[in-house]
């Protein structure tokens, strides 16, 4: 048999794309490896639902990291997806492509910032403002959520605005030719058509604030507790993790592992939840 | 062309031959541990080599349990740990004190206060004492800082100041310089960290009536001071236990107290 180019680019292609699975894969079984059977010792309800957190003393209750994980998501959500899609609206329907060929790239250019230098923002300049004017340590579920709402708007603009981008000009010309203002065929129409995009991109958003690790360590006071109001401190799956980490042996180091499964799952979750509802969405149309 | 090519080769193995085959093997000594101490580690590990060429010697970071736990399994032949006490599993090593650490209570620079008491101090992280005006101070919510579970400063202090079950308001950082931005930050608040890391920006205060300086620590009359433990096995080798007597001669000690810590003895 004559081995030619062809071939062999393509089993070396074949190799590169199973290697991303693969890795995948293995990282996944890894962490459960060395995670679950922790869970189990434990007790899974005690470790999900229990509030105190002290490995010193044996106990691993891990209930306010799940929670302030999804507070500060869903705040980072709260502030990103709104002005992310709203300068992604702006940029494609109203703004003359010349000054989008320009703000795009510059936008994007935002998610090369190091999360550790939006951290360092947050700790010089978000947390004494909102301990000035709000109260409370200022590190908090407010800080984390503003700074990472900022983070993930790179995610949402860049993919929110291809969607966008994508919808066929017929489609705006339709609208208006039946009597709609430039607004109502923005909201009625091309959002609509965009829907699936724009939810795609909200997603991504939302894994990349729910991984977040440096700059939430940072700006959110890592305090295990359930949080009462926005201006209390909290500490996140992953900077849990962090933080412990390099001190972390034997049981202590079991239970950031089983952390590490958990925020796998809640991840998982969250993906399975948006999925279906884009589904959802072109079942609809 | 060729023949140049490979009298090149020729030469260059002569050279490979000449540095690597004349001479004994280089020695290799590895220390691990305590992330406090590993700067100093550093600075004698390199005015070691330099007047001991034919050892190498390596400082590797990952916290007092891990140098506890590298030693006792060989992965290092030295490990370094900060701890009031030595835990039970470090009995089946041998421990030499080679410097010792005062731990300072740090207030931020705007803050009236210059002294507490070392109840007042377990009160404040206990959670049982909330607002400075309870200590005498402006009537303001004590933001407590401190450090991550299994951090060695954070166990010593805790031991030393004895019955702390830390707060759960309080706010956790994961090392001392992030200790120092945060206190620099908030004018409220309280915590503590190394005394070689403090700088202008916080302000340390008095325990007891005892300034965290040198000399009250040598007196005993600061308390807040623990050890620097160097663990190793028994029998280690020559070279090594040759580089545990270089630590805690006059020359290095001297450069251990000119860079922040204070001397063994």
């Amino acid at each position: 048999m004559k081995i030619n180019g062809e071939t062999i680019a393509k089993s070396v292609l074949t190799v590169v794309a199973f290697s991303a699975l693969a890795s995948l894969l293995l990282i996944a079984i890894f962490i459960f490896k060395e995670g679950f059977p922790f869970m189990l010792k434990v007790g899974i309800g005690d470790f999900l639902f229990s509030s105190t957190w002290n490995p010193q003393a044996g106990l691993y209750g891990i209930f306010p990291m799940i929670v302030a994980s999804l507070y500060v998501t869903f705040g980072a959500m709260i502030i990103g997806a709104p002005l992310g899609v709203a300068g992604a609206i702006f940029m494609n329907e109203f703004l003359p492509r010349s000054a989008m060929r320009i703000i795009k790239p510059t936008i994007e250019l935002l998610a090369g910032i190091p999360s550790v230098v939006f951290g360092f923002l947050g700790v010089m300049v978000l947390a004494p403002f909102i301990r000035a004017h709000m109260g409370g340590p200022g590190l908090s579920v407010l800080a984390a959520s503003v700074i990472l709402g900022i983070m993930v708007l790179p995610t949402v603009i860049s993919i929110s605005t291809d969607a966008i981008g994508a919808v066929p000009n017929s489609y705006r010309e339709g609208a208006l030719a039946l009597g709609a203002t430039r607004w109502q065929s923005v909201y009625m129409v091309t959002l609509r058509a965009a829907s699936s995009g724009i939810i795609a991109s909200i997603i991504l958003a939302m894994g990349r604030a729910l991984g977040e690790t440096m700059a939430v360590i940072m700006v959110a006071g890592n305090t295990v507790r359930i949080p009462h109001a926005v201006t209390d401190p909290v500490r996140t799956l992953t900077a849990n993790i962090a933080l412990e980490m390099s001190n972390a042996t034997g049981m202590a180091r079991e239970a950031l592992f089983a952390t590490g499964v958990v925020l796998f799952v809640v991840i998982m979750i969250l993906n399975a939840i948006a999925l279906s509802a884009i589904k959802n969405r072109g079942g609809s149309k | 062309m060729r023949v140049h090519v490979l009298k090149l080769c020729w030469v260059g193995l002569a050279i490979v031959g000449l540095t690597s085959g004349c001479g004994k093997p280089r020695e290799n000594i590895t220390l691990a541990g305590s992330t406090a101490f590993q700067p100093f580690a550093e600075r004698l590990a390199d005015q070691y080599m330099t007047t001991h060429p034919d050892v190498t010697v390596t400082i590797q970071g990952g916290g007092s349990a891990l140098g506890i736990q590298s030693a006792l399994s060989g992965a290092a032949q030295i490990g370094m740990a900060d701890l009031v006490k030595l835990p039970s599993e470090a009995d089946a090593l041998k421990s030499l004190v080679v410097a010792r650490d005062g731990i300072a209570v740090v207030l931020n620079p705007a803050n009236t206060m210059t002294a507490l008491t070392l109840a007042q101090v377990r009160g404040i992280f206990s959670g049982t004492i909330k607002n400075w005006k309870e200590v005498g101070g402006p009537d303001h919510t004590i933001a407590v800082i401190s450090r991550e579970a299994g951090s060695g400063t954070r166990s010593s202090f805790e031991q030393i100041v004895g019955g702390i079950t830390l707060t759960g308001d309080a706010l956790i950082q994961d090392s001392n310089g992030t200790i120092r931005e945060t206190v620099a930050n908030d004018a409220h608040s309280i915590g503590y960290l190394s005394l070689g890391l403090i700088n202008s920006k916080i302000k340390p205060i008095t325990v007891d009536g005892a300034p965290c300086t040198e000399k009250d620590i040598m007196s005993g009359a600061y308390k807040l001071v623990r050890p620097v433990f160097l663990v190793h096995n028994a029998n280690v080798s020559p070279a090594c236990s040759a580089f545990l007597d270089y630590v805690v001669s006059p020359e290095a000690q001297e450069m251990i107290h000119k860079n922040g810590l204070i001397k063994a003895k």
